[in-house]
């Protein structure tokens, strides 16, 4: 074997080392690295106590509700299986919308609803001219049946929330 | 006979430097030409999306320096492999030519990244797995630059850089599949080798932004290769009849 091979044999050997020790180190720390936690995780009560975490899921269809005063709202984070009430005081982003993905950011109460201090949307990876989107939603409410409103049944919950 | 095709003749810096230099002028042409239709596809002719109306069009520039960013760094680990393992001259070279356009590139991901987040998002900044990767990323590229500047001696510098750029190349898969492995606040991929969630023009207006970029950076490294090749080899005799034919080039 040429020292050069013997060299390269060496740097592809330590580049696997080093792999491994980042898939282990990953892999511990797994989830800390997860930016919020689902409802079906705080139902089980993976949920910090007396601190600050994020949850994250779909906003439910039809559960956004605003006070009068325009800026406080409550709505429900849903992964589908769990719901949360999420209540929240402050400026929302543009792509909060119901049916789709949003992350907030707060405690648990003792009437185990959520106080949120920030919420955040949380965007997918479709990117289309609106008539596309319409006409996605249309031919899926077909599919789906008449009961179905338009805009619930293109929000097949995937993997983008 | 000749060894096969000669390959390892462009090993050499003085047979290496006037290649690059003849090869700079038709990479920046061809960035050109990719860039203006990228744009012109994706600023004027691809459709308004969905759901974030005009503001989704940083994608053209956030996209491909994200791509970029990694490709970059993986090309740059690439050579610091091959420096270590052959002893060549110019792979470190070429490892350090590039460094300065893909931590421009990380940073325009980063930047481009933030001034979509705040409308979209809600926020400039959140500390998930995709942004916080590209982050250290970021500062990957900047402590090869600081490494291997701080080192007098170039062989050692590149010796040292490159065990960083090996060393740092885990983070590469970790930022690619950070969207897959984690709950993080960025979307998963909207295009790769196997599928596409995007309307047609939008894709081909960001691959053609992508192949600019790409073009860009290949102009970019060729030069600044030549310009390092110049500095490393000065006391030789290539560089000493290159410079004298420049400076009898001026005085005509």
């Amino acid at each position: 074997m040429k020292s050069r091979h013997k060299k390269l044999a060496l740097i592809a050997g330590a580049l696997a080392i080093i792999g491994i020790i980042a898939a282990l180190v990953l892999n511990a720390l797994n989830s800390n690295i997860a930016l919020y936690i689902t409802p079906t995780e705080v139902a089980a009560g993976k949920a910090p106590k007396d601190k600050l975490f994020r949850i994250g899921g779909l906003v439910k269809e039809g559960s956004i509700k605003r006070q009068a005063d325009g800026v406080t709202i409550a709505f429900i984070i849903t992964d589908t299986e769990k719901d949360i009430l999420v209540n929240y005081k402050g400026i929302l982003p543009d792509l909060f919308k119901e049916g789709k993905g949003a992350v907030a950011q707060g405690k648990m109460t003792a009437d185990d609803t959520f106080a949120a201090t920030e919420v955040l949307a949380k965007h997918d990876e479709n990117y289309m001219p609106p008539e596309a989107a319409k006409a996605v939603d249309d031919a899926q409410s077909r599919a789906a049946g008449k009961h179905v409103s338009p805009s619930s049944a293109a929000e097949k919950p995937k993997a983008s929330y | 006979m000749t060894d096969r095709l000669n390959l390892y003749r462009f090993a050499s810096p003085a047979t290496f430097y006037p290649l690059a230099g003849a090869m700079i002028p038709y990479f920046v042409a061809v960035s050109v030409v990719f860039g203006i239709a990228g744009l012109w596809l994706g600023m004027l002719v691809a459709p308004t999306d969905f759901q974030q109306g005009e503001g989704y069009r940083i994608i053209f520039i956030h996209v491909p320096a994200s791509w970029m960013s990694m490709f970059i760094y993986l090309i740059m680990a690439f050579w610091a492999a091959i420096g270590l393992a052959f002893n060549t001259r110019l792979s470190g070279m070429m490892a350090q030519a590039l460094a300065p356009t893909g931590a421009l590139m990380a940073f325009l991901s980063l930047w481009t990244g933030a001034l979509w987040g705040k409308p979209m998002w809600g926020t400039w900044w959140v500390w998930d797995a995709r942004l916080t990767s590209e982050l250290i990323l970021l500062f990957l590229y900047i402590g090869y630059m600081a490494l291997t500047a701080a080192i007098d001696d170039a062989r050692r510098a590149d010796k040292a850089g490159g065990l960083l750029l090996l060393v740092g190349v885990v983070n590469i898969p970790i930022i690619y599949f950070s969207v897959q492995w984690w709950n993080t606040l960025h979307q998963g991929s909207s295009v790769n080798l196997a599928k596409s969630s995007m309307a047609t023009t939008m894709l081909w207006g960001m691959l053609l932004m992508a192949m600019c970029f790409w073009m860009y950076s290949i102009a970019m490294a060729l030069m600044r290769v030549r310009t390092i090749m110049l500095e490393r080899e000065r006391h030789t005799d290539w560089v000493k009849a290159e410079l004298a034919h420049i400076v009898a080039g001026d005085e005509k």
